[in-house]
Formats: structure tokens, sequence, C-alpha cells
């Protein structure tokens, strides 16, 4: 029976990627391209050469924890619009350690990261803390949170000791202080930034599952997620669950950030904008079913669409396809579970057992 | 009795419905049903709790599509795909669970969906206060169309939903389980709204556990067991304890057996209690109580005197404005829920689907609400699955949990077995206190008997009980004290063998005295 579920949902999903690139077809069809050759173009900019291969890994890696971070609170009842903001703060904080500090490469990796991690997990439990003690939605929250980062980053940033003279940007961060994978640069190039990112990640989505699943947290958090009136009943305490939750997935999305400063960037930069690693999270956590190795899959599926997607370019089309193909998979996946949830809640003629 | 039971007319059927067979995967939940329903009749369908009752009430309203069978609304074939064509055939159906818009007014949920408009395509609200207040008055179900529905009792709100029902042309009228969450007295006045529908020729299919109120209230009656129907009766025909037996397919003890036992040491104390509800009014208000260990201490009273409050401020979801509560001597006067319960207290609430059960959670997750962080559920933070289904196991065999499967989940058990579920998992806490608030709502006979026996059994073993329930019935067979409450205080402490329902009634009504 379980089997039987997991594989509808799978299959349902794989069906919302078909018709959402189905839906792209036709774009790129009305804008006078052939739909063929742009998504040969699109799968061989993905696969064609390791160093491809090796950079639609690198376009995942932040996603994947962004993703879970996303995914993990809503598991709990929580819907983390903060990514982005702990994003940010956490690639500033890594920013500022990795350059400000001088250490042995041993000490210094492991400092940075966990410094950044810890850092974004209190932005985190903010918004927690905002919604346990004072009844603040934590979508309110969040967003709130999201643009304090981006100011106090910027602001940081701008500072004489910070800002690298010239440049809209901190300094690098020190040599010591990098996660790059150097012997892999042998095969697919200086340029292509492999790093110890996707290793993370994927662990990270081990140990989210681990925690969700097995552990006795898990359990809490998931039925405050579920029912918060009968974990209150049967002893859970709701404020703690919720402070808890959102400070882990503050640090799954300040892992993001700091990932990808030691592992891509080596600094952070002043910026107009969100650049929508946070955002993406949500899109990613949606098609992965808020399962941590869905989201696994759906950040390979997005990062791959983005990165390969750009090599359509080459035939002059807009890169606002790639866009809209990504939209019509978050949509056909959406209007999918949507009508799954309308069964459970108004027919419940279908119980579903979660997906794990 | 002066009035006729219903208005039958035993030459028009309303509904027929042939051979229903319904699975949900490998389960048969309806095994090749036929249900008959004439004009101007209430029609009874009583069985265990999950013998499949709401599954076929499910299907003629459209909720779910049979697997097999047949559905003739006054001699037509019908395939009722859904609830729209259900009320299109005059088929309207009253949940157990009210689904009405709680901030708005009783008239605009009435209305919604076929709204009156004015000319000008707005909506006619005059109008349809006006409708609401003729339809209340045709059928003698009295309602304040202005009032909003969060602030009138359940009882008002299942009227709001009948008269929802009516609104939209019902000539044929489910109501699942409707007397579960009502007072007796208000049980007295539904059944006279019956009546009146019957009289204006409306059907009217009655799910109900209580067999006086089949034996009052309908003329037909269909018992079904485990997904198959046994038989179709005369109600009048019939007694009690054949009904119950055909149901269950045994005999039914009604009586409770008990042997005597003395009292022991006091376990719980309430001293000088005052609470306040929502609104900041005291509903409790300097009450005083005792439970010993070996008793059963019933709480009776009418809905609203403050029980709510009192056992709430016990387990610690309110806060206590003034006055102590010990457990045998140790004071857990506003003391967390998870502290209350460490000292020895387990509860089986009120609204187990509020706070028993987290419905998303299998039935294995749900057995260890609140004893998941300790051994053998799991070690230090890791939980240990296979120790956790074996007791789930356990429970589901020894309280009779259908189906008998631990993955199912909590939401897909029938209301009865969700019950169970609590049941179990609280009884087995063996707690120095046991606090059961209406334990047996919406519990077949079978399964009361056995609810009954496991709270008797909780005495024998020298603990204390502490029983909340509006029905005089259930207090009276159960208790060995019963204390009655009134206006938030305890007027008056009788002994369950020689008190009479009288004298229980006239206290309840606040005719007590010391
Ligand atoms: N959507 C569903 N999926 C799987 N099983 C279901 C579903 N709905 C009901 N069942 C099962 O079908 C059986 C009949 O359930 P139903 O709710 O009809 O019982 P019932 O007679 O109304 O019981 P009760 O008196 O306890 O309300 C139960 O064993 C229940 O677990
Ligand atoms: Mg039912």
């Amino acid at each position: 029976m379980k089997q039987k579920i997991i594989n509808e949902t799978f299959l349902f999903t794989i069906l919302a990627i078909v018709m959402g690139l189905l839906v792209g077809a036709v774009v790129i069809f009305i804008s006078g391209y052939n739909p063929i050759e742009a998504y040969g173009l699109m799968i061989k900019g993905i696969f064609s050469k390791p160093k491809y291969i090796a950079r639609t890994i690198i376009r995942a890696t932040p996603l994947i924890l962004t993703g879970l971070s996303v995914a993990f609170a809503f598991r709990t009842g929580l819907f983390n619009i903060g990514a982005e903001g702990q994003f940010i703060i956490g690639a500033l904080t890594a920013a500022l350690l990795g350059y400000f500090i001088q250490l042995p490469m041993i000490l210094h990796v492991p400092i940075v990261f966990l410094g950044s991690v810890f850092i974004a997990s209190l932005w985190g439990a903010m918004a927690g803390y905002m919604k346990a003690k004072f009844g603040v939605h934590e979508v309110i929250a969040t967003i709130m949170l999201n643009w304090i980062a981006l100011y106090t980053s910027n602001y940081i940033i701008s500072l004489e000791k910070v800002k690298m003279p010239g440049s809209e940007s901190s300094y690098d961060i020190q040599e010591t202080a990098r996660m790059s994978i150097d012997w892999f640069k042998g095969i697919v190039g200086a340029s292509t930034k492999v790093n110890f990112g996707m290793v993370i990640a994927v662990l990270a989505s081990i140990l989210i599952y681990y925690i969700l699943f097995k552990t006795t947290l898990g359990y809490e958090l998931r039925a405050v997620g579920y029912n918060k009136d009968a974990a209150e009943y049967g002893g859970i305490h709701i404020k703690r669950n919720i402070i808890v939750s959102m400070s882990i997935a503050g640090a799954l999305a300040g892992a993001a950030g700091a990932v990808h400063v030691m592992g891509v960037s080596y600094r952070a930069s002043t910026l107009a904008a969100m650049e929508g690693y946070g955002f993406n999270g949500i899109a990613v956590s949606l098609i992965g079913n808020n399962s941590p190795f869905g989201v696994v899959l759906s950040s390979f599926l997005f990062g791959g669409i983005t990165y390969g997607g750009a090599n359509m370019q080459l035939l002059g089309i807009p890169t606002e396809v790639i866009n809209i193909v990504i939209g019509s998979i978050v949509f056909f996946v959406a209007a999918y579970r949507i009508f799954q949830w309308i069964t459970i809640f108004f027919n419940h003629e279908k119980p579903q057992k979660e997906d794990r | 009795m002066d009035y006729l039971k219903s208005h039958i007319d035993l030459n028009e059927l309303v509904i027929d419905m042939r051979k229903i067979t319904k699975k949900f995967g490998d389960f048969v939940a309806n095994d090749c049903i036929d249900l008959k329903v004439y004009k101007g009749e209430v029609h009874a369908l009583l069985g265990e709790n999950g013998a499949g009752k709401s599954t076929l009430m499910n299907i003629l309203y459209g909720l779910y599509t049979p697997t097999n069978g047949e559905i003739y609304i006054k001699g037509k074939k019908v395939d009722i795909k859904n609830p729209n064509v259900a009320i299109h055939h005059g088929i309207g159906m009253v949940h157990q669970h009210f689904m009405l818009i709680k901030p708005f007014t009783v008239a605009e949920n009435i209305i919604l969906g076929i709204e009156p408009i004015t000319s000008f395509y707005q909506l006619n609200m005059k109008k349809a206060i006006e409708d609401v207040e003729e339809i209340s008055k045709k059928y003698g179900l009295y309602v304040d169309p202005r009032a909003k529905i969060e602030d009138i009792s359940v009882s008002m709100q299942q009227r709001v939903e009948i008269l929802k029902a009516l609104y939209r042309g019902a000539e044929i009228l489910i109501l699942d389980e409707p007397t579960a969450v009502l007072t007796p007295q208000e049980i007295k006045e539904l059944i006279q709204i019956m009546r009146n529908l019957t009289k204006q020729g409306k059907s009217i299919l009655l799910i109900t556990h209580k067999l006086k109120e089949i034996k009052e209230a309908a003329d037909f009656c269909t018992i079904i067991r485990r997904g198959k129907k046994i038989d179709m009766v005369e109600v009048s025909k019939i007694d009690e304890n054949q009904l119950a037996a055909m149901m269950v397919g045994r005999e039914v003890n009604f009586k409770v057996h008990k042997e005597e036992k003395r009292p022991g040491k006091v376990i719980l104390q309430i001293k000088e209690l005052t609470v306040e509800d929502n609104r900041g009014i005291s509903t409790v208000k300097d009450l005083n109580l005792t439970v010993q260990a070996g008793e059963v201490l019933g709480i009776a009273g009418v809905d609203g005197n403050g029980q709510t409050e009192l056992i709430e401020a016990i387990t610690g979801l309110r806060k206590a404005k003034s006055g102590q509560i010990l457990i045998k001597d140790y004071d857990i006067t506003n003391k967390t829920p998870r502290e209350v319960f460490e000292s020895g207290i387990s509860n089986i609430p009120e609204d187990r689907q509020k706070h028993g059960l987290v419905l998303d959670f299998t039935v294995y997750e749900n057995m260890i609400l609140e004893n998941f962080r300790k051994k053998p559920f799991s070690k230090k933070f890791k939980l240990q699955k296979e120790n956790i289904i074996n007791f789930s196991k356990k429970l589901i065999e020894e309280f009779d949990i259908r189906p008998k499967d631990e993955n199912n989940l909590a939401r897909s058990l029938s209301g009865g077995n969700q019950q169970k579920v609590i049941i179990a998992r609280e009884v087995t806490n063996d707690p120095e206190l046991l606090i059961a608030v209406q334990p047996t709502r919406g519990l077949d006979v079978g399964a009361i008997e056995f609810v009954h026996k496991s709270l008797v059994d909780q005495r024998n073993k020298n603990k204390a009980v502490l029983l909340v329930s509006f029905e005089l019935d259930e207090i009276m067979s159960v208790s060995d004290r019963i204390a009655v409450i009134y206006e938030g205080k305890i007027v008056g402490i009788v002994d369950a063998k020689k008190t009479t329902e009288n004298e229980l009634g006239l206290m309840m009504a606040g005719g007590g005295y010391k």
C-alpha cells in the first residue's frame, strides 16, 4: 500500500514535469523556434561535457539546502519565506569570518561554515520567537527579516574595512577558508568552481530525513505541524517547537549561503534586489513534495533546466522561456498537489500517508 | 404517548439503494447492502463502530462513488456523482462535524451559495432573513437568523445545518449521529423536530448508537454488521436488547458489573478553585472536590456549567485564577500539560479530533503521543519503531480497534475506532488519576460496555477515575459517588447506589442541597 502511494506521487510529479516541458515547447514554437532543437541544446548544455555536469551540480547545491529549509519548516506546519534572508545572513557571515580570521585550513573551513550556519539559525529562530512569543505570523516576520537581512548585508559590505576598493563586494575570503576540490579542477577547468558543497547538501538531506522521521524531535515537530492542539494535549511544548523548527530551517538556508561564498563566489556583494536562492527553495520544495530526497532530485531538475537552458540562447531564444518552463512545471505540480489536498480535505475518501 | 411516531407512507418508496458495495483498497466497507426508506419515515441505521454506516450515507450524498450497486430515488435510477447531484435529487446531509462558517451569521450560512439578490445584483439580506424565518417557523426549528455561528450553542448550530439542507429543498435528510453532541433535553427537542419534518412529508435517515432514541423516533431500522446488512426490522416489534444483539452478534450487557470496594486515600484534591473562561467570566467558582483511590467519581451537570474549564484547569491547558489543585499532596496548579501528565494524570479528552489525535499520523504514531520520549519507544533521541509497532499491535488487539492495521491513518478510522485509539493509549498509561470526558460519545453499545469496563478496571486496580458525562445513565451506572456541578460549583455529592435520576435532575437544575 505504502509503496503504491509513493509511486503515485512520483508518477504525477514526473507527469507534471513533462506537461511543463510541453508548455515550454509550445511557447518556444510560438516564438518561432524549433522546440526539439532547443531542448536538444538544453540537454547538451547539461551533459555534453564533464564541465557542464559539474556546473549543473554547483548550481543545484544551494537549492538543495534552501529547498530543505523550506521543506523542513513546512513539515512542521510553518511557511518559511525567510530562506532568502537566512541565505544572505549565512553568506555575509561566511565572507566576514573567511576574510578577517587567520587560521590553518583544517580549522578555518569548519569555523567559517559552522559560524555562518549558527548565525543564520539565530536569524531563523528570530521569526520563530516572534511567532511563539507575540503571535506574529511567520510569513510576515520572515518577509520583514528578508529585507532587514538584505540591507544589513549591504550596509556591512559598504564599510571601509570590508569593502574591496573599486568593487561592490567584500574582500575575497582567505584561501584557507575555501572549500574547493582542487584536483577536480584539473578535469573541468579552473573556472568551474567544484567544491564540497554538494557533499554537504546530500549529507544535510540525509540528516533532515533522519531527524524528521526517526527521532523524537522530528516526531514532535511533525505532530505540532499536523495538529497543535493534540500535540499540546500530549504534553509537547508548542512554542519551543516553533522556535526550534525555524532555527533549523535558518541553519539550512544559512548553510546554502555559506557554501555559496566558500565554494563559488568567495565574497559577498551588495545586492540591489534579492538573488532568489531562498525563493527558488520554495519551488524546489514544492516540486520535491517537501520530502528530503525529493528536494535533492528537484534541485537537480531546477539546476539542470536553468543552467542547461541558458544554452538555448545559442538559437536566439530568450532566457525568459526558461522561466516559463520552470513556472509551468511548478504550476502543474502545484495543481496536482492542490487536487490531492482537495480530495483529502473535502472528500475524505483517500487519506494518504505522508510520503517520506 | 399521545403522538403518532411519524408519518410514514408505505406506498411511496423514496430511497432504494440496491446491493451497494464500497471498497477502500482491499478493505470492503460496504458489502452488498440494501436500504429502503419510505416517504414520511424516520429510518434508523444501526451498527457497530466501523460497520460502514457513514460510508453508506456518504455514498448516498455523492461524497463517495460506490464500487458496485444501484441507487433509485422515487423510483428513478440515479447516478449521484457529487453532492450537487444529491441536492438536486432532494437529499440533504448533516455531518457529525459541522461545516459552518463561524464568523458569519445564521442567515448568511443558510443562504450560502444560493443567495437571494435584488434586481441590482446585490445581496438581498432582508429577503434572506425572511426566508430563514419562514422555514424555521414552518418546521419548528427556531433560530435567530442574525446571530453569529460562533456565538450560538452546538445544538443551535445543528439546527442551522438542518435548515441549510431544507433551504436547498431537501426531501430526504441524512443525520449522521446528530445526538452525540446534544444534551438529553436537546435530544428531546430534536426528536420533536424530526416529527415535525416527517409531518411535512420529509424522510429522515438517522444514524445513532443510542437504542433508546431509535425506539422513540424511528419506524424501521436497518442493521449493519461489518459492512453487511443483517436485517431491516420494524422498530415497534423489537426491544433494545434484541437490537443490540443483532448489531453486535452477541448478547450485550448493559449493566456495569462492579464489586464492592472501599475507596482509599485521597488522590486528587481541589481547593477553592476559580477558573475564568475565554471571556473572562469565572465559570468555576471556589470549587472544592476530592477523588479517592479506588473510586469513580462522576461529575453530573448540564453542559456549560464549568465542566470544560474545570478539566482544562486540572490538565494544565487553562490557568487557574485562584485556588489549588493537588495530586497526592503534590501541587499541580498552573503546571504545564507535560508536568501534569508526569504527575500521574491521564486524560480522555472531550474533543477527540482536536485534542486526542493527530489525524494525519498513523495509528501507531498516535499510540505514543505522550510517551514517545520514554523507553522502550525511544532511546536517547531515536524512535524505536519496532517497539512502537509491537506495542500498537498489542493495543489494537486488546481494544479491538478495527481495521487491525497500525499503519492506517487515524483519519481513515471510523469515529468510534478513533475514540478507541485514545482510550487504549490513556488507559494503558495506568495513571493515578484517569480523567474521562464524555468517553463514550459516538460509541456503539458493545464499545460502551468495553469502555465502562475499562474505567471500572482502573478503579478496581485502586486508581482514581474522574468521569464527566452529560448522560445520567452513564454517570449512574459507572460512578461510585456523583458530584453535581451547577454554575461552577459542586452543589451536592451523592452515593450513586442510593440516588435517583429525579434527585440528580433536580440538583442539576440548581435545586441542590448540601
Ligand atoms: N476513506 C477511507 N479510507 C480507508 N478506509 C476507510 C475510509 N473511510 C472509512 N474507512 C473504513 O471503513 C470502515 C467503515 O467506516 P464508517 O466511517 O462508515 O463506519 P461507521 O459505521 O460510520 O462507524 P462509527 O459508528 O464509528 O462512525 C471503517 O473500518 C473505516 O476504517
Ligand atoms: Mg460514522
